[in-house]
């Protein structure tokens, strides 16, 4: 992909940091922290540690103001990491969308108010204000064009530097704030509130206060809570246990237990995930209306491609030329390079071009201009293709040279008394087998021969979409073209399953159909008949350059305008998704190694025996409790990185995917702590 | 070198094997498809038609656990005035035993209903053959026809296509009685009745002994009890001591037979749920991740127990069977600790030995099978439980392959984990919480004088008490005054929490996944009965269930254990 110029902000971009600490300490508020209960039990657990500290300076059977002091101080540092890993998630999100909100700050606007023209500070542009635009100038907002053409420099939100063609009336009417405008003059109509665009809408979602769980995190937290229920059981119940056996235990070191057995490693980097996530998104230039979108993401069943532009290049490239028996190549180059030299589709081009690259060019092409549609041949006569002939040409010295499908050359030349040759007709069923489409061409209604033009799939699709289909993803291509073709193409780029002769209603049928069935499903498009798909589909990703009803429709936005873009989403939400498991898979498996610290801890004073659990053979109860706490604390930060970069998915099948990852989070959440509790209070002894 | 290894492996393996066909036969009844057992139909219209209900009225979750709740109200009812008034029955009293203290009524009305069978009483001296018969034979089926019944409307539920009505819990308790309980209890106490153990209605035999003392030896209609006690997995026995009395387990064959049926019908419902599903993987799955927790039990408890008490090796005794305190010797060490791992998994507790004299370790495996509550489990709520563990299992690992969780083709959402976390609390909230109280107020009452044994094994003894009674297991430690009103009436509402919060809780949630638009599998779909997820679900377990009772576990058999 060409547009890599990301603007790609290192993790611990000092000032971010700086920042983000200062956030940690604001949002230590407890009724920020309410959102959180596995958090915000901490928090609590920490404040009865400040009033032990205070009071264990006036008595002493609750252990040493320096032990009390420390869980405290631990406890507190607990908070303030995970606090540090969302306002650090939050910062970097936010920062990503600056970078694409700078761009459209402050740019004069040359609104229209009636007829006369006057400027005004972009940000003051409200809804239904029309401006206008011409060559060199900014964008001032998003919009959409009511009248002109132009080329417009994107590079500055896609990162693509080949200009863009937008304009009125089509799909391709939607311009971004910000891009620059290269030629042609332009008027555009605003079509959002100031504050209320695509990109702000997206800002919100990764700003803490107004930021919605989205339903899968709220079924974590909600199991998260569960444990968090379960372990204040065991450590309430501890007390009335070790009153019964004659161990005092002290507050501390129950509050202890408690902060280390409840999931706070998952529990504090949550909602980091989530923001991680959608920045994620952002950061492949996909604006996300919702959390829930990109969660949805990673649960596609099937996804449908437009064939044109994500699954060949561009349109259909001449590959080949069949003369006509009595003709040689030559002679069917020289009418087929004539009959296309004004043709401006990228078919005819192409034509002109294969015919030149095997060493043909009309004298007319050398010294010929691109705006002379005469092509220095005088006393030709261009005929555009119409929808009544169905074909085209030239007429030129007396000759009429067409070129177009069988069924109209069939009519002109019966018409002037002459037939397509058999062999002819057997190449065209051979051309249309192949995918491919014939364009006969003839000369004064004489079949000269067959120009075969071929789709040409990307290079790499086919690998895209074997990894989709090892995700469990269907493909769909859509296309307007016949069964057969779409059939043979379809096949040769290893998409599931084609809708031939697409029209938009067919494709808001495919997808509730598929629906219907269950699946979830996602496309991409541009155009206001589009809209209803989009829509209708669960994720439904329309292109920024589309129209304003697409965008509304869709609940993903590409500033890119990549149809490519879909498989990229997918991976990010599954990515999302992973890391949730990952992280909980680690954080309570964790739990193993801070029982083996702590319960010994507890009951060794009185019952000696219990040193044979003590089996990482710690210094002794207070530096194991110590040393547990340290590592629940400083493996938040730790793990900081990880839930910002996400889980990596790899598509190797569900059961293996989850070996994996159990094998590394599962086993490594249980390996881990033992080895770094073990070094923390080796560290720790000496001191004590 | 000695018999009693080969011995329990026999048990085991002959319980597999049968249980698989039986499982398969479980899924038919369950399907109502045509089976030989068709036979008993007139019976059960004679039973819809005395009951009146409309057996045929296909009913939502709630009207089913409506129906659930009224009819176990009423057995409780019929249960507490039946009790009371044993010294007026008029017949099937010939001991004359008199009525039973209020609280230790409404202890044993609610043990029986809830399928747990813990007996504050003796059966010799406390309950009449009417009572016997008429509450707890006819309890014993009916509870554990209710587990099953419960456990059947959860099937129906994750099928694919499943609607909410999720069937009929009055026709499923019934079929379950008659076409899974009666035929097999018909059985096995038909081989009780060859190996020794009595079947009648005449009073307590007087005989004088060859030392010349006079004794009394109560009898009464034993087999058919102690047949519906191992096959429902109820264990409330005719006798005080259970099956170590020698006429509810006369021999090493009738030992064999009981122990099958003890584990008999939890495995072959397993196994049903994988035909049910037409799935067998997934019964063969579950039964697997089962299997591991059953089998690591049974090795630590019959190794450390055939390695007898070493406090008794160090006074010089010959110690080589084992720890033979409070075990039979017609059993052997071996099959008692098998016996008490069988027991304690399914939600049986029966007893063939005194579980309170086995070494520390031992009791605590016990304890740790109950606080699981998952291993095979009682008929019905076993898988229930199980269920709950794998939704948790389900929502972790399937966020672990990048896709929101998913089970049988439908979402877990909040509402599913909500109340599947509500239900894994339960249990421990129940026991610890139990204990808590138990232990304070010992603590703070030492005079109480419930204890036996003080110090490690004494909280052992409060700990067992409450894992047996919110495990709905039903086995006792001993060792503890129990039939005290506090006691009493603790563990009564223990159990009655225990057996319907598990029950009502994944109905729930079965009632919610109903209403789910079913999404079909795919290549990115986690499967089930994949070794990888079923090992999720083994973690899920031992985090879970087993680390929660972790800190109690010490400082009973763990720091007994190290203190010996």
């Amino acid at each position: 992909m060409s547009k890599q110029i990301k603007k790609e902000i290192s993790l611990f971009e000092p000032s971010l940091v700086r920042k983000s600490i200062k956030d940690a300490f604001v949002k230590l508020n407890p009724r920020a922290m309410m959102k959180n209960p596995v958090m915000f039990c901490v928090e609590v657990g920490t404040v009865v540690m400040m009033v032990v500290s205070i009071y264990s300076f006036t008595k002493t059977d609750q252990g040493t103001p320096v032990y009390n002091m420390t869980i405290f101080v631990v406890l507190l540092l607990t908070l303030i990491f995970a606090n540090f890993a969302e306002a650090l998630a939050e910062a970097r999100g936010k920062a990503q969308a600056d970078t694409l909100r700078k761009t459209r700050e402050e740019t004069p606007a040359k609104v229209i108010e009636g007829d006369k023209i006057t400027i005004k500070s972009s940000s003051l542009l409200q809804k239904g204000d029309v401006f206008y635009c011409e060559a060199g100038d900014i964008i001032p907002s998003d919009g959409e064009i009511i009248e002109g053409i132009a080329t417009i420099d994107e590079s500055a939100i896609t990162g693509e530097s080949a200009p863009v063609i937008r304009e009125a009336g089509g799909d391709r009417s939607g311009v971004t704030g910000g891009t620059k405008v290269l030629s042609d003059k332009i008027k555009v109509q605003v079509t959002t509130e100031p504050g209320e665009s695509f990109l702000d809408k997206m800002i919100a979602l990764v700003e803490g206060a107004s930021r919605q769980k989205t339903p899968n995190e709220i079924a974590l937290t909600l199991l998260l809570s569960g444990f968090t229920i379960v372990f204040l059981l065991v450590t309430v119940t501890l007390k009335p246990f070790g009153d019964y056996a004659a161990t005092p235990i002290t507050i501390g070191a129950l509050v202890a237990l408690f902060v280390c057995l409840i999931p706070t490693t998952i529990g504090g980097l949550l909602s980091a995930i989530g923001i991680a996530g959608m920045d994620r998104a952002l950061r492949a230039n996909v604006i996300a209306k919702s959390g829930k979108a990109v969660e949805t993401a990673g649960d596609l069943d099937t996804i449908l491609l437009d064939k044109t532009g994500t699954i060949t290049i561009g349109n259909r490239k001449a590959t080949r030329f069949h003369p006509a028996p009595g003709f040689s190549e030559d002679d069917l180059m020289e009418c087929a390079t004539l009959a296309s030299m004004s043709d401006e589709t990228p078919e005819g081009k192409s034509i002109v071009e294969l015919a030149t690259r095997k060493g043909y060019k009309h004298p007319a092409l050398i010294g010929g201009s691109s705006s002379d549609f005469s092509f220095g041949l005088p006393g030709a006569k261009v005929i555009a293709f119409s929808a009544e002939t169905r074909t085209s040409g030239i007429d030129i010295e007396g000759r009429m040279i067409r070129k177009g499908a069988v069924d109209s050359i069939k009519k002109l030349a019966e018409r002037n008394g002459h037939r397509i040759p058999r062999e002819i007709i057997d190449v065209v069923a051979l051309i249309s087998n192949n995918g491919g489409t014939p364009l006969i061409v003839t000369d004064n209604a004489v079949t000269v021969g067959v120009v075969e033009l071929q789709d040409v799939i990307k290079p790499g699709i086919t690998e895209r979409f074997e990894r989709l289909r090892r995700m469990g993803v269907k493909t769909v291509m859509v296309t307007g073209d016949n069964p057969l073709t779409a059939k043979y193409i379809a096949e040769k780029a290893g998409v599931d399953d084609f809708i031939a002769e697409a029209s938009p209603e067919d494709k808001l049928a495919y997808i509730r159909k598929e629906q219907a069935g269950g699946k979830l499903v996602a496309m991409m498009g541009d155009g206001t008949n589009d809209a209803p798909a989009l829509a209708q589909a669960d994720v439904g990703v329309a292109m920024n350059s589309g129209t304003q009803a697409a965008k509304e429709a869709g609940n993903m936005v590409d500033l890119d305008n990549d149809p490519t873009k879909l498989i990229e989403v997918v991976e990010i939400g599954k990515q999302l998704l992973i890391t949730r498991g990952t992280l909980t898979t680690f954080s309570i498996a964790n739990d193993v190694a801070k029982f083996f610290a702590i319960i010994p801890a507890l009951f060794i004073a009185s019952i000696p025996s219990l040193q044979a659990l003590n089996i990482m053979r710690l210094t002794s109860p207070e530096s194991a409790i110590m040393s547990a706490v340290i590592f629940n604390a400083i493996i938040i930060p730790i793990l900081i990185p990880l839930a910002l970069r996400g889980v990596q998915y790899k598509p190797i099948g569900a059961s293996a995917l989850l070996a994996r990852n159990l094998l590394i989070y599962g086993i490594g959440g249980i390996v881990v702590p033992f080895i770094g509790i073990k070094i923390i209070d080796l560290i720790l002894t000496p001191f004590l | 070198m000695n018999t009693e290894i080969p011995g329990i492996v026999f048990i085991f393996l002959v319980t597999v094997v049968i249980a698989l066909p039986f499982g398969k036969y479980c899924s038919k009844i369950f399907t109502e498809s045509k089976t030989w057992t068709d036979f008993f139909e007139p019976l059960e219209r004679l039973i819809y038609k005395l009951s009146g209900v409309d057996v045929n009225r296909n009913m939502n979750w709630k009207e089913n656990t409506k129906a659930m709740l009224i009819v176990n109200g009423i057995f409780f009812l019929l249960a507490m005035i039946i009790l009371l008034t044993q010294s007026s029955h008029p017949f099937w009293n010939p001991d004359g035993i008199a009525s039973m203290e209020i609280t230790t009524a409404f202890n044993t009305a609610i043990s029986f209903m809830t399928n747990t069978n813990l007996q504050h009483y003796s059966g010799e001296t406390g309950a009449s053959y009417l009572s016997q018969l008429l509450v707890f034979c006819f309890l014993q089926f009916v509870s554990a026809g209710t587990g099953i019944a419960a456990m059947v409307l959860l099937f129906n539920a994750l099928q694919r296509g499943a609607k909410a009505e999720l069937g009929n819990f009055y026709k499923l308790l019934v079929r379950s009685c008659t076409r899974i309980l009666l035929p097999l209890s018909v059985v096995v106490a038909l081989i009780l009745v060859w190996q020794g153990t009595p079947s009648t209605f005449a009073g307590s035999e007087t005989v004088v002994t060859l030392e010349g003392d006079t004794v009394n030896i109560a009898r009464g209609p034993v087999a058919p009890m102690v047949a519906i006690k191992q096959v429902g997995t109820n264990g409330g026995g005719f006798f005080g001591p259970n099956s170590t009395h020698p006429f509810e387990n006369p021999t090493y064959l009738s030992n064999i037979v009981e122990n099958v049926a003890i584990m008999f019908v939890p495995i072959a419902l397993v196994f049903s749920f994988g035909f049910f599903m037409h799935r067998p993987r997934l019964g063969y799955a579950f039964f697997a991740v089962m299997t591991m927790f059953f089998v690591v039990f049974t090795s630590i408890s019959v190794y450390v127990e055939m390695q007898g008490n070493p406090a008794i090796t160090a006074l010089g005794i010959d110690n080589s069977p084992g720890n033979m305190e409070g075990k039979e010797t017609r059993v052997g060490v071996a099959a008692s600790s098998f016996w008490g791992v069988a027991t304690t998994s399914t939600s049986n507790g029966s007893v063939n030995s005194m579980h309170d004299s086995h070494t520390a370790l031992s009791g605590g495996v016990f304890m740790l099978d109950m606080m699981i509550n998952a291993v095979y489990g009682g008929v019905g709520v076993g898988f229930i439980n199980f269920f709950v563990f794998v939704v948790v299992a389900v929502f972790i690992s399937g966020l672990m392959v990048g896709r929101t969780p998913e089970l049988f083709g439908k979402k877990i959402e909040a509402r599913e984990v909500k109340i599947a976390a509500l239900v894994a609390i339960a249990h421990p909230f129940l026991v610890l919480v139990g204990t808590a109280i138990a232990a304070f107020t010992q603590s703070h009452d030492p005079g109480i004088g419930w204890l036996n044994n003080p110090s490690y094994h004494g909280f052992s003894e409060m700990l067992y008490e409450f894992t047996s009674s919110s495990a709905n297991n039903g086995s006792g430690f001993e060792g503890l005054g129990d039939a005290t009103p506090f006691w009493n009436i603790s563990t009564g509402l223990v159990m009655l929490l225990a057996r319907f919060i598990p029950i009502v809780g994944p109905l729930a949630i079965a009632g919610s996944l109903v209403e789910k638009r079913y999404i079909p599998e795919t290549s990115g779909t986690l499967k089930i009965e994949s070794v990888a997820f079923n090992a999720v679900l083994l973690c899920v377990i031992i985090i879970v269930a087993a680390l929660s009772f972790f800190p109690a576990l010490t400082l009973g058999p763990i720091a007994e254990h190290f203190s010996m």
